[in-house]
């Protein structure tokens, strides 16, 4: 009996990802959802800027390249053309999704469109070659703050989920990360719950997942899985922001 | 007794698989070169394998195909 194989929405091909990179354990979770709910005929995806530029190779179902940070606007019209048999998600980064992509998250959310948002928080600009990011964290050294982020000069990181949480709009809100089987798993309990909440006609749903990127952080694999656990769970609590329908708020 | 396929040209040695699994079964095979350059993941000891699919979950490439 096979006990684990690759789910049939995620395309045969290899992924340009960096060894150790977390990018490919969501994108197969995020497979694995479509799988399990039996939707990959009715789900359109919206593909980010960034690393995951070229997610639109890497699902079987039908994908569109947004903007640089427009995928939740992208995902609107999508979901507004047919929002009764089309499925939508979008698979951001943080420099997509919390920079230049700011506005279109925050009033989607506001809106409380019902569409799935997949937001992947690795705290550096990967693809560019490891910039700050709006996520870097108070200290963080990178290429364009070489003595860690001065927070008197660039100001703090911006933390969505609970930002986001203070909006009457959205749904659902949870914050996982893909840094052990355990936190794995999780994550894909909270993705199918963002994917099912879509299905019943709740609203905005955000999955935020704190990824690793070894090369631009300068580590092994290994390490920066421990990295996430040291330094980016203190800064971003893992959890529930809100739960419309199950009467959460906020949990702090 | 659990049955581990590989698709070695695809993995890129990152080792997360090693770490993740609790019986030791897997190793980066130090003689061994893939097509992409990388010292692939082989089972040491698949007698050992319980089938649990820890490596395949942390798998970011999605080499690991388990049966048991």
């Amino acid at each position: 009996m096979i006990v684990f194989q690759k789910p049939k929405s995620l395309a045969d091909v290899p992924l340009h990802y960096c060894p150790g990179c977390t990018h490919g354990i969501v994108h197969r979770l995020v497979a694995e959802v479509i799988d399990e709910l039996g939707i990959e005929g009715r789900t359109i995806g919206i593909a980010p800027v960034g690393c995951s530029v070229m997610a639109y190779d890497y699902f079987n179902c039908d994908m569109i390249e947004a903007a640089h940070g427009r995928a939740p606007a992208v995902a609107t019209g999508v979901k507004r053309a047919d929002p009764e048999h089309h499925i939508v998600f979008t698979y951001q980064g943080d420099g997509d999704l919390a920079s230049i992509g700011m506005a279109e998250t925050v009033h989607a959310a506001a809106r409380n469109e019902n569409i799935t948002v997949i937001f992947i928080n690795n705290a550096i600009y990967g693809m560019t070659g490891g910039q700050m990011a709006p996520t870097s964290l108070p200290g963080q050294v990178t290429q364009t703050s070489p003595y860690g982020r001065d927070v008197k000069q660039c100001g703090y990181p911006v933390k969505v989920c609970e930002m986001l949480a203070e909006l009457e709009g959205p749904e659902y809100l949870e914050r996982v990360t893909v840094n052990s089987v355990k936190n794995v798993k999780n994550a894909k309990k909270a993705i199918k719950k963002a994917f099912q909440n879509q299905l019943d006609g709740k609203g905005f749903s955000l999955v935020e997942v704190l990824s690793s990127c070894p090369t631009n952080w300068g580590m092994t694999p290994q390490k920066a899985l421990q990295w996430i656990d040291e330094k980016m769970i203190p800064y971003y609590p893992l959890g529930v922001y809100k739960d419309r329908s199950a009467g959460t708020e906020v949990s702090k | 007794m659990a049955k581990l396929t590989f698709r070695t040209d695809l993995c890129k040695g990152c080792g997360l698989c090693v770490d993740a699994c609790p019986r030791q079964v897997l190793r980066l095979a130090a003689d061994k070169i893939n097509k992409k350059g990388h010292h692939p993941v082989e089972a040491a000891d698949e007698a050992a394998c319980i089938g649990c699919a820890f490596c395949a979950t942390m798998c970011p490439d999605c080499i690991i195909q388990v049966e048991r």
